[in-house]
Parts: structure tokens; sequence; C-alpha cells
């Protein structure tokens, strides 16, 4: 039986550029190409697949300004703004976390991207509106510097790559 | 900023959004943009050699999978930040680390097989740099992905 784990490892880095992509993976993991569409479309329902789709660089395409966004939401109304967050096409990430009350306090996180400082300030300031009183406080993380960058990965053994 | 043609940015608006999950998956999407298959993944091709492309397939949600992620945050006075990130970065189980403009200035994401292994890790670490660790494990994903029209 051909588990998840052994169709993300074939298939995480990404879709052979020929005209039978799916069917190329499927010789690949000894099942056939029907089998494949099916366990695809069942990982989709259960959320292990996202979409299938391509990623662009955002950088190259001129959004070269991000910052992360931090948030002390009301209990009640943190998932409603969160889905809210979510659907504006300036985030691209959008989480709730646990607060660390005094010292953290905040339960909602949104990157923000946009193509100058100016945008990304301007895109802030539109989340704040949406988030219609809701919000206590909120603080902007600017990154200055990445110290380390990997993938997230399954490797070979089944461990997962860190 | 790189120029794109029309045709590049109509398959990157279009397949931002979904790619088929059929047995000619370029020939369906060709279709709808008005191309060739051919011509599909001769551009394709050549937005990843531009690295205009950084992905193109499934995009799997890898926790869901099996396997525990948190994000932490740790508050280091301005001189020590590099030494501490060096003491961070030096374990596997690190997968990025970013340095923030705040009190709470590294930020690093630890991917483990496990919730015990993720909580033993966090614990060796916080021995380790010898400063608290703010654990803020994803509660809720509201979203994912980022659609940039071009």
């Amino acid at each position: 039986m051909v588990s998840d784990q052994d169709i993300i490892r074939s298939m995480q880095e990404g879709l052979n550029l020929s005209p039978t992509p799916y069917s190329d993976t499927a010789k690949e993991l000894g099942i056939d190409e029907q089998e494949l569409h099916q366990r695809l479309y069942d990982m989709m329902e259960r959320g292990v697949l996202r979409r299938v789709g391509l990623v662009p660089n955002h950088y190259k395409l001129g959004y070269r300004h991000n910052a992360m966004t931090v948030w002390d939401i009301d209990d009640q109304q943190v998932d409603e703004i969160g889905e809210l967050f979510g659907k504006q096409s300036c985030v691209s990430h959008c989480y709730r976390r646990p607060t660390h009350r005094p010292d953290w306090p905040y339960n909602l996180f949104a990157m923000v991207h946009g193509k100058s400082q100016q945008e990304v300030a301007e895109k802030i300031a539109q989340l704040n509106e949406l988030s219609g009183g809701h919000c206590r406080h909120s603080e902007v993380l600017f990154s200055k510097k990445i110290l380390k960058k990997t993938g997230l990965r399954l490797i070979k053994g089944g461990k997962e790559d860190a | 900023m790189t120029t794109l043609t029309q045709i590049e940015k109509n398959i990157i608006n279009q397949l931002q959004k979904a790619f088929p999950i059929t047995q000619r998956p370029f020939k369906d999407a060709a279709e709808s943009l008005q191309i060739t298959e051919d011509d599909l993944i001769e551009n394709i091709k050549n937005l990843m050699e531009k690295g205009i492309v950084t992905r193109f397939g499934p995009l799997f949600d890898i926790e869901k999978a099996g396997g525990k992620f948190c994000l932490c945050a740790v508050s280091v006075e301005e001189n020590k930040w590099p030494e501490i990130a060096e003491k961070i970065n030096a374990y596997p189980e690190v997968a990025h680390n970013y340095l923030r403009d705040h009190t709470y200035n590294l930020w690093f994401v630890l991917a483990t097989e496990t919730e015990t292994k993720l909580s033993e890790t966090l614990t060796l670490i916080e021995k380790n740099i010898g400063y608290p660790i703010l654990a803020l494990p994803k509660e809720r994903e509201y979203f994912i992905g980022l659609h940039l029209e071009v």
C-alpha cells in the first residue's frame, strides 16, 4: 500500500514538465494513474494537499517588502477576523497562535506583502480598519536578516527534514 | 522588476489558483489559456529557469501528514544575537530563523516528527542558549499562499 508519505516524497519537488506528469509519478510509485488521481483528491479533501499549482517568486514580481504583523484580538472575534485577513490578497500566511500574557498578548499573525514599504504600511492600515475595533493592540515586525532557511520537506527515511 | 509577456502573466494568474489533476493536465490548462500544450510546458520551463516560478506541482501541508512544527521567539540583547543564533541554527530541527526588529528579535521554526520530540528539543535549546523561548505553535490556519495578480 502506497502511503501519503510515499506520495508526498515522490511529488514534493514538483510535477514533471512532461505531457503526462501524473502518469510519470504513478509509474514511479507502482500504482495506476487513476488511483493516483483519486489519492490526490482524497488528500485534498483531508487538507494534506493544499492545491496543485504554481508558486511565483514574489520578489521577482516586484513584491519585495513584507512584514509580520501581530494582533491582540478579542477571543470571540479572532476566528472571524482571521478569516477576513486571510482573504486579503496582500496576506500570505494568517494563523491563530497562543498568547503568553503579559509578555506576548498577540493571538493573530498575518504576513503582509507589498511592492514598497509605503504599500505595506497602507495594507496594514486596511487590516486595522477590517479588525473593526476588536483589536486591542498590534505590532509590525520587519525582518532584518535571514539567519537560516531550509524548506519543510519529508526525507527518504520517513523522517522530517528540518 | 521582471517584464512578462501577456501569456506568461495569464499563466501565472491562472495556475496559481489550480492546475488540473487529469491525464493530460497541460493540454487541459492550455485550452483555457488559448495556447497549445507544448507552449504551456515551454513557458513554465522558461519561467522556472528565470526563477520567476519557484515551485510547480502539489503543495502539501506536511504537518497534516504527520509531524509537528512550532514557531519560537527569543528575546536576546542586541550584542548577543549572533552567538545565540549560531547555537540555535546548529540544531537540525531548526527549519528557519529570522532576525526581526523587536524585543523578541530571534524567530525560528522547529520541525520534528512528534509532539514529544518537539517539547524535548525546545527544552534542550532553552537550556543550551540560557534564554526562555516563547513557543507559539499554530492553533488554527486561516490562509496560506499568496495570490499575486500580474
